[in-house]
């Protein structure tokens, strides 16, 4: 449903992504897991459009389309959806109202009928189980003075609300305490159901204790250096990024 | 003559939303300004003598004043001997309903969303509807009447009320009081009058639609409201405006007066036409607006979205006489491409434990200049006076510009002023944000605008307050992206 041919990425006149390779079939979790500025972040961007960065190169194919000719909201309309690393604030527009319009537009590009009130208050109500988050954060304006707990339960929920064929979750693990990480994880995943995809970004594996991944990749320099199952997020924790640079032969900094 | 209307309309379609000619026959005065302008004014009215001695005496006054320079706009000096002073849409006879509304005139209020009958019968909003600048249609009239409600054009006040209109007009805003309420004191061509009586409680929302419409027309409207004792009201007024290619000049007065324990809201959803993208064309907006809360617990309160006209320059007031007394301020403008604004408040403090509270949101986008001004007055009597200010700017892309000038003058030890200002600029984050949930960047933008306006636009009633937010959306297409 996704597959990704020598993706090359620079922001500005630096090379990030030097040539990516990745297939994801429906309802794999992959897990992305690298050093600090090994391009995780700007792979994630990239695939949702991000105007800042440049692709100056290879093909990415999702759901039968090429990626690249759609703008951002055609890509989130096609359903590929990204929970953000630092989601922004929106003072003034309340969470369901923004989830309301988000909802509708989608349903609008899918040749759908808006959501009546009730009808989204329903799902609303049923999707709140699922991600434990309480109705007096989405009466509150968007993510405005939410703490970063808060702010990345939303994007679960928002995620549960858009239904996405794609999941990309951007460090969501970052800032996170431990009881806040195990919600976060429940609810992503109570929404694997064998279709769904997920391309979960992450610098430490304490995530994937919770979200078990199909397939592992290690990302350094801007390239896939490495790719196995579940068992080489646990092998990265233990040994550190530091065997990988090893295993490429370059040499290791004290 | 049609020919060119006729070019004007197609042009004006394609671009300016509401930018269309009625062609009604008008039955107007030649261009220039004079006494004897005046005097045809007055007689075209058939006004009695005593308004035509206060029109004469505002326009001599007039002529010793000078164009105000002080406001942060810039545009070319207005030619007053070049405007048309009157134009009246011809009607065969005196109108008892709807049903003898010519009906290209009420065809002109459909193309505007807003037709009369539509109004009467669905929303329970008596309108008063202007066009060029003598009141067509009355509606409800009689319901109010039944109350004691007097809500009739300005024109019919002077012949069937003389008496109020004698005691209130020129009460709040005295014909000396600044150059365009002195001009519009001399021609004023119509507007509206709302007379609420002792303890009664108005069940409707009052409303008045303006549009300027032969060529070359200025318009000057003239509203009084009056709230006697424990009375209360809320009134509406929308402003649109068909396009033009030279600028046109708008100078009305509002003067509201509520006495012990009234209160009066006025809302406006401005959109008066801003010009093309180059800056040709548009409104000058000029406007003069002041309440005073004369009676012990009154209230004042005003809300305005302005989102059109080339220029305004325009400061709803309060002058808070009576104690305890309450005056507000809630305001959101817009400005994209080269439009100007210069607009604010003024709460004058005059009686005890008196409150204000002005909440400003700025919009600039495109080449435009927004500037907030505003002018917290407590004096030496004003004991416990209290002012709340929070102005915040907004601005879309780097070429425009927000600007804030709060004067503050306390002349008594016991008040407490606060003032908060912020200015932020829609972030890119923000919409891609936005874009990555499947919202186009209009959208988005539409959406972040309408948050940040959302405390003034709770303000308005329900009907206008969705008007209002589609109107934001409308004036900033293609403003960021």
């Amino acid at each position: 449903m996704l597959s990704i041919k020598n993706l090359q990425a620079r922001i500005e006149e630096k090379e990030i992504l030097k040539g990516i390779n990745l297939d994801i079939k429906p309802g794999e979790v992959h897990a992305i897991m690298g050093p600090n500025g090994s391009g995780k972040s700007t792979l994630a961007s990239v695939l949702a459009g991000r105007a800042d960065y440049e692709v100056t190169g290879g093909e990415v194919e999702f759901n039968g389309k090429n990626l690249f000719e759609l703008s951002p909201e055609d890509r989130s309309r096609e359903g590929l959806f990204l929970a953000f690393q630092y989601p922004v604030e929106i003072p003034g527009v309340s969470t369901t109202n923004f989830i309301k319009t988000a909802v509708n537009e989608i349903r609008k590009y899918r040749g759908e009928e808006p959501m009546d009130a009730v009808q989204f208050l329903k799902k609303m109500k049923e999707k709140m189980k699922l991600v434990e988050i309480d109705q007096s954060l989405l009466s509150r304006s968007l993510n405005e003075g939410f703490s970063g707990g808060e702010k990345k339960r939303n994007e679960i929920f928002q995620m549960a609300m858009l239904e996405p064929t794609l999941a990309i979750l951007d460090e969501t693990d970052s800032g996170l305490d431990i009881d806040a990480l195990r919600i976060v994880a429940e609810g992503v995943n109570k929404l694997r159901d064998g279709n769904r995809s997920f391309l979960v970004i992450t610098h430490y594996q304490r995530l994937l204790d919770y979200i078990v991944p199909d397939h592992v990749h290690v990302l350094y320099k801007g390239r896939i250096v490495k790719s196995g199952g579940k068992e080489l997020a646990l092998e990265l924790e233990e040994r550190g990024y530091d065997f990988i640079k090893e295993e490429l032969g370059e040499s290791v900094e004290a | 003559m049609s020919e060119m209307l006729n070019t004007l309309e197609q042009t004006a379609l394609s671009e300016y939303k509401y930018g269309w000619v009625t062609n009604i026959e008008a039955d107007e005065a030649p261009p220039g300004l004079n006494e004897d302008i005046i005097r045809f004014i007055s007689a075209k009215k058939n006004e009695p003598e005593w308004m035509l001695e206060w029109r004469l005496k505002a326009y001599r006054h007039w002529l010793k004043m000078e164009v105000p320079r002080w406001p942060n706009v810039k545009y070319p000096d207005v030619d007053f001997q070049a405007i048309k002073y009157y134009s009246a849409p011809k009607q065969k006879k005196e109108i008892s309903s709807l049903d003898e509304v010519d009906p290209e005139l009420r065809a002109t209020f459909e193309k505007l969303g807003i037709s009369l009958d539509e109004q009467k019968r669905l929303s329970g909003v008596a309108v008063d509807a202007v066009i060029d600048s003598v009141s067509v249609a009355t509606t409800f009239k009689t319901q109010l009447a039944e109350m004691g409600i007097i809500f009739c054009s300005m024109s019919e006040a002077i012949k069937e009320h003389p008496e109020l209109v004698k005691k209130w007009l020129g009460s709040v805003v005295p014909v000396t009081d600044n150059f365009y309420s002195a001009l519009n004191s001399a021609v004023f061509s119509d507007g509206s009058f709302c007379y609420i009586p002792k303890g009664v409680r108005c069940p409707m929302e009052l409303s008045t639609y303006f549009r300027i419409n032969a060529a070359g027309t200025g318009q000057f409207e003239r509203t009084l409201i009056v709230a006697e004792e424990g009375a209360y009201v809320s009134y509406l007024e929308g402003c649109t405006a068909p396009q033009r290619d030279e600028n046109q000049l708008h100078a009305a007065v509002v003067e509201i007066v509520a006495l012990d324990n009234a209160e009066v809201k006025y809302s406006t959803v401005q959109n008066w036409y801003p010009g093309d993208k180059e800056g040709k064309g548009g409104i000058y907006n000029f406007v003069t607006k002041r309440g005073i809360c004369a009676g012990v617990n009154s209230k004042i309160s005003w809300t305005q979205v302005e989102t059109g006209s080339a220029v305004t320059w325009k400061y709803p007031s309060v002058i808070l006489k009576g104690d305890n007394s309450v005056g507000e301020f809630y305001s959101v403008a817009v400005t994209n491409n080269h439009q100007q604004a210069d607009t604010g408040t003024k709460m004058l403090h005059i009686g005890k434990n008196t409150r204000s509270r002005i909440v400003s949101k700025g919009i600039s986008a495109g080449f435009s200049q927004n500037s907030y001004r505003g002018l917290v007055n407590v004096g030496k009597n004003a004991t416990n006076a209290r002012n709340f200010s929070q102005c915040d700017s907004l601005l879309l892309g780097d070429k425009c510009g927000a600007h804030t000038f709060p004067y503050i003058e306390v002349k008594n030890s016991t008040a407490q002023v606060e003032h908060e200002a912020t200015t932020s600029k829609i972030g890119e984050d923000q919409i891609f944000y936005c874009n990555q949930r499947g919202l186009d960047t209009e959208t988005a933008v539409a959406l972040i605008i309408n948050g940040f306006a959302k405390e003034v636009m709770n303000q308005l009633p329900m009907e206008f307050a969705i008007e209002a937010q589609k109107l934001l959306a409308i004036s900033l297409e293609g403003s960021v992206g």
